[in-house]
């Protein structure tokens, strides 16, 4: 009924009744060419370049930056990074490149895979990818990564290997579209920096709702 | 809420004496536009953007039917429910059904400009729902049983200790005027909230025809785990929100960012399409999306169709003296500041609005910052245009400038018009270079002094020297 | 620059703030285009540009205006007038007329012949001989039209350079309105003061003894705030300042306070 009466509308103010096969088959061939709008100058650079652009942007964005060697290097990243912050847990996401890591060295660190639940204090999630244009990343939803992971803990480290960075956002559009042949994850998360508001008259606070602290593991692969 | 447009030549002038809040408004001015400013000189293609955005809205809306029945097919396909609702009230009670099937006692809501457009709270409410808004800005009002007076900025018209005062009175803690620990004490009182909802409520700024997802930019998080913790997800949206494609969805990301709050990016750009998949250890069960019209489809085709542009930015208003000097509330309703301005007449009426788009000196400034190019000034004088051939404008007006215009027309009378003008403000000036009243004429004297003509008219002394 | 050649014909919009309150500011103008040289003439058919009936939602009377304006005009190589706003006004006329009305060309006409003073003189003219000397440090107001709608910013800056013993000291939000907005400033009195307010605050930090502009209602207002506000600040049109015409009081003084401005 509603639905009618909106359609019907918009059709008398186009001028026109319901549109034509043509007129929907050209809307159609729009959506299917994924065609890009005007793409910025500043990430359509060479890869290495493109990191370096990463790496200013999440840092101008808040977001904490460790380079590691190696997947490896995790482990005893967190471990360290967390004992500082007096942090004894830390729940993970449960995609391979976390579970096959080795997490002996750590051991005054619990680690356990799950949702997340309020209270947790910190997080562990890998990364679809990293988009140097503002240095953001790019998670998603799965079996192995819940979202909750990514905004309840008050601290959440990433980890990004440097050949998922790209430059603007349409080059992650596409890597999306490829990875999961059109089917979209339920949520798609872009994150730039941690959480913050300036509700509080109009000035920053770091850690409004979703983690404090956001710290990107970016390993050399 | 309550509608108080008509009011708004009385709630400006108590707004211009409020000193908390123009101490408040003080600092929008040093805030978003120099923000903004800074953004854009780091983007040297933002004026291409802004016309491929403003070129894009338009190719949407002239395709608009097909759009939201490809986001519709879309939805459906994922598994999740499209609920189109030409009224406020539509809508409300869809929301309100939805709630009842899942049994809601609580529903967690991000920052919706749309729920305060339907006056959903007051509404869910009434019926045994309980809204908690999470948004900080939206939370401190709902606190206070206030309104948002900003689009993007709930709570602009307020102070730290306005904040201070009612989170020590509700929250029951030692007061504090640190804004950190304040941050830190909503953080706390609404995590279990967040967990406790039945229903999340969100808004959205896009959605995406391609794929059937809405897409939603917070800097908190709040509006994340508000759809992400309950069981169902409801987005209370608007018709005028969709766009073809991802990457169409990328270029209105690029200016909206800049335009609102000057930043490069938002803190987080969220799509959600349909509910969990198989498999999916979170997120919610149930996806809806509600689709408001409220007077939008009939804007499409009239000289108001560019409003649909609009992006809700909040840039307008930002940069608008009016709305710098008497803060949003002055406006009445729910959308302030140009946009407002043009808005408002359409969803409440222009009898009830019609001071709105008046309160305007056409400066140009809006439009001059608009990403997406609307003029409005334009169509704030298409407002005024309706009311004039509505025989609605104040009768001084239309006395005035009908009596005005016949001597414009006239150019001999107009001539003596403006030498007997002339000749008054020359005897009432005296020696004097200036007036200090006017009969009449208290607008301008109440604050200022009126300047005194400098001798004849142009007119008469161009005549006489050319005859000379 | 165009003396030797045949003068340029130049009908002036003279605007009828400029016509009841402040003569010396049309005759400054035709001293400038003149200098320039133009022959001007000021057609007697000309009233008010119609922007009061246009902003007031009275389209039909500010199609018997701009009709009659347009009609004034026929046959002026260019229309110029001292005012960013009344000029705007004669190229919104464009916008009142429908495709297939043969007006609607006259007024696509008028419009790519109308100018503001500092733009002709600048943008079309390419005239930078200003001979004048005035003794101060002004301040410059962009009123909204000409910026927004025409494009006037630098034009009346660069005049304004070649003026002896003149300095410019740019005032914070030149750019931002001074709440005058024709018919506003009476329709909505407080709020129009406070914006004024706001802008004489920024004029008075500007440390200038002089405010110039380039729209007598602008002018206007915030002279009559200033002089409300007791404040000895000059306020004058910018083709005074450029034609050398400053033995007038300045606006919203008296003949017996020349001499002792600031």
């Amino acid at each position: 009924m509603s639905k009618a009466e909106i359609l019907g509308n918009i059709r008398r103010g186009l001028k026109r009744g319901e549109a034509t096969q043509d007129q929907k088959q050209a809307v159609a061939n729009r959506i299917n060419k994924h065609a890009r709008n005007l793409v910025p100058q500043r990430a359509q650079l060479p890869h290495e370049q493109q990191v370096a652009l990463f790496i200013e942007m999440a840092t101008e964005a808040a977001a904490q930056i460790y380079q590691l060697e190696s997947i490896n290097d995790v482990p005893k990243t967190c471990a360290s990074w967390l004992q500082d912050h007096q942090i004894d847990t830390l729940v993970t996401a449960s995609d391979e490149a976390i579970t096959s890591l080795d997490w002996s060295s750590a051991t005054d660190l619990a680690c356990v895979q799950r949702v997340a639940e309020i209270g947790d204090a910190a997080s562990l999630t890998t990364s679809f990818a990293g988009i140097a244009e503002t240095g953001t990343l790019m998670l998603h939803s799965g079996a192995t990564s819940p979202t909750t992971l990514n905004f309840l803990p008050d601290n959440h480290f990433v980890i990004l290997k440097r050949s998922d960075i790209v430059g603007p956002y349409e080059d992650v559009w596409q890597k999306l579209r490829e990875t999961t042949k059109g089917d979209l994850p339920r949520t798609v998360n872009m994150i730039t920096g941690p959480s913050r508001s300036a509700d509080i008259e109009q000035t920053l606070q770091m850690g409004a709702h979703g983690p404090k602290d956001l710290i990107i593991l970016l390993i050399n692969d | 809420m309550q509608i108080t447009s008509p009011a708004f030549k009385e709630n400006a002038r108590i707004a211009l004496h409020d000193a908390g809040l123009q101490k408040a408004l003080g600092n929008l001015k040093e805030g978003f536009p120099v923000k903004r400013s800074t953004a854009v000189a780091r983007m040297p293609e933002f004026e291409q953007l802004r016309d491929e955005g403003t070129a894009l809205k338009n190719h949407i809306l002239e395709n608009l039917d097909i759009y939201l029945e490809q986001f519709e097919a879309n939805v459906i396909k994922n598994g999740g429910h499209v609920h189109w609702c030409r009224t406020p009230e539509d809508a409300c009670k869809k929301i309100l059904d939805i709630c009842k099937e899942v049994d809601a006692k609580t529903v967690t809501k991000g920052k919706s400009m749309v729920s305060e457009e339907i006056n959903l709270n007051d509404y869910l409410e009434k019926n045994g729902v309980e809204p908690i808004e999470t948004d900080l800005g939206e939370y401190i009002l709902q606190l206070r049983g206030d309104h948002p007076s900003h689009i993007i900025a709930p709570a602009i018209h307020l102070n730290l200790e306005d904040v201070s005062e009612i989170f020590h009175e509700k929250h029951k803690r030692p007061k504090s005027s640190d804004p950190k620990v304040l941050m830190q004490e909503a953080r706390e009182m609404l995590r279990e909230k967040f967990a406790g909802a039945d229903v999340g409520i969100t808004g959205a700024n896009f959605l995406v025809a391609e794929t059937g997802s809405s897409i939603i930019v917070t800097n908190e998080g709040n509006g994340d785990l508000t759809q992400t913790l309950p069981k169902t997800h409801i987005v209370v949206t608007s018709i005028e929100k969709v766009v073809p494609t991802l990457e169409d969805m990328t270029l209105f990301l690029r200016l909206l960012a800049r335009s609102a709050t000057g930043q490069e990016f938002t803190v987080y750009n969220t799509l959600s399409t349909g509910p969990r998949r198989a498999g999916d250890q979170d997120g919610p069960e149930n996806f809806h999306v509600v689709l408001v019209d409220n007077g939008r489809s009939e804007m499409v085709g009239s000289e108001f169709q560019e409003m649909l542009r609009c992006i809700r930015c909040s840039a307008c208003m930002n940069h608008c003296p009016v709305y710098g000097a008497v803060g949003g509330h002055s406006y009445g309703w729910v959308y302030p500041g140009p946009m407002g301005s043009v808005l408002t007449p359409q969803m409440i009426g222009i009898e009830e609005a019609g001071l709105l788009p008046n309160a305007s000196t056409f400066c140009g400034k809006c439009e001059s910052v608009c990403p997406v190019r609307i003029p409005l000034p334009k169509l704030m004088r298409h407002w005024r245009e309706d009311e004039f051939s509505k025989h609605l404008s104040p009768k001084a007006v239309r006395w005035g400038i009908g009596g005005w215009a016949f001597f414009a027309k006239r150019p001999t009378l107009y001539r003596l018009l403006s030498i007997s003008s002339n000749l008054f403000l020359r005897v009432m000036a005296g020696k004097k270079g200036h007036i200090k009243k006017i009969p009449l004429a208290g607008g301008w004297t109440d604050g200022r002094d009126m300047p005194a003509p400098r001798g004849k008219t142009f007119m008469s002394q161009y005549k006489s020297r050319k005859q000379s | 620059m165009h003396a030797s050649e045949k003068p340029i014909k130049v009908g002036l919009f003279v605007t009828c703030l400029v016509d009841m309150f402040r003569p010396s500011i049309g005759f400054a103008t035709i001293k400038l285009l003149e200098n320039a040289g133009c022959k001007v003439s000021v057609p007697e058919a000309q009233t008010c540009c119609g922007q009061p009936a246009f902003n007031s939602g009275d389209k039909k009377s500010t199609q018997d205006i701009a009709r009659q304006t347009i009609q004034a005009f026929d046959g002026y190589e260019y229309v110029v007038g001292p005012s960013g706003s009344c000029i705007g006004m004669l190229h919104h006329y464009t916008e009142l007329f429908d495709e297939n009305d043969p007006w609607k060309a006259r007024a696509e006409d008028l419009k790519s012949r109308a100018f503001e003073i500092t733009s002709f003189l600048t943008d079309v003219l390419d005239f930078n001989t200003i001979l004048s000397k005035y003794d101060a440090k002004a301040t410059y107001h962009d009123s909204c039209a000409g910026l927004r709608e025409l494009g006037v910013k630098q034009q009346p800056r660069k005049l304004l350079a070649k003026v002896a013993n003149l300095t410019l000291s740019e005032m914070e939000e030149s750019e931002t309105c001074c709440g005058f907005g024709g018919t506003f400033c009476v329709k909505y009195p407080d709020i129009s003061n406070r914006m004024v307010e706001n802008k004489t605050s920024n004029i008075v930090d500007s440390g200038a003894t002089t405010l110039l502009g380039g729209d007598l209602g602008c002018l206007l207002n915030m002279a009559g705030k200033l002089k409300r506000q007791g404040h000895k600040i000059e306020t004058r049109h910018i083709v005074e300042v450029l034609a050398g015409m400053t033995d007038e009081p300045a606006i919203g003084d008296a003949d017996y306070e020349l001499g002792q401005p600031a």
